[in-house]
């Protein structure tokens, strides 16, 4: 399964897609637009991305992460798009058969994403918009 | 040589495009590449050190020589998530 999406994010899907009978936990993770960002009003958000390359970038992470939680099963799926305020841009699913391990793999996944993954938000707002990071660095 | 240049995100709406073919000659960088949008934008012009790098949808260095059906993309600070 693709871990690009344009429509919104059902997670229920995700967290059917990992749990097995020997789990005795999912954590689910989801990532929302909110209505702020450095004090100015957010309306709503395009994400665009390198799809080819984020699609393999995420495979990586994904990876990495299952090799260090040998027990957890992993489902992600970011969206792309025009989204508004309380859409999920993102969703992660980690089970395991305890829950450490869940938090843990849940929380390495989503900062890594955040990381190097080639995906780009523009904030539309009352005040205009702006590509976020782009302002004064490089 | 020809190299296929995408813009994304801010780079897409300062080029007002979503790619581009370079013909290029033997050795050309992709800092060097960087170097002639600096010139050609002038929203770019202060950047000198250029944004990470993607050859062929794989982060490369700066220094990397580009190659003949080469796809290049310079990718602006990420914000996924």
């Amino acid at each position: 399964m693709p871990y690009l999406t344009d429509h919104p994010i059902d997670p229920r899907t995700l967290v059917a897609q990992v749990m097995r009978s020997s789990d005795g936990a999912y954590v689910l993770f989801e990532g929302v637009v909110r209505n702020h960002h450095d004090g100015k009003a957010v309306e709503s958000i395009f994400y665009d991305a390198y799809r080819p390359m984020a699609e393999k970038e995420i495979g990586a992470i994904v990876h990495d992460i299952a090799a260090q939680f040998p027990d957890v099963a992993l489902a992600v799926v970011h969206r792309l798009g025009h989204l508004v305020v309380g859409d999920s841009s993102i969703a992660i699913a980690a089970a395991a058969p305890h829950r450490a391990e869940a938090f843990a793999a849940s929380r390495m996944m989503i900062d890594r994403i955040k990381e190097t993954v080639p995906i780009w938000k523009k904030e539309r707002g009352p005040d205009g918009e702006e590509w976020v990071g782009w302002q004064g660095r490089c | 040589m020809k190299v296929r240049l995408l813009f994304f995100a801010v780079l897409r709406d300062i080029a007002g495009v979503d790619a581009r073919e370079l013909v290029l000659s033997e050795g050309t960088t992709a800092r060097d590449v960087w170097q002639s949008l600096r010139g050609e934008f002038a929203k770019l012009a202060d950047y000198v050190q250029p944004p990470m790098i993607a050859v062929n949808e794989a982060y490369a260095e700066p220094s990397t020589v580009l190659r003949d059906g080469d796809e290049l993309a310079f990718i602006p600070p990420v914000a996924g998530g």
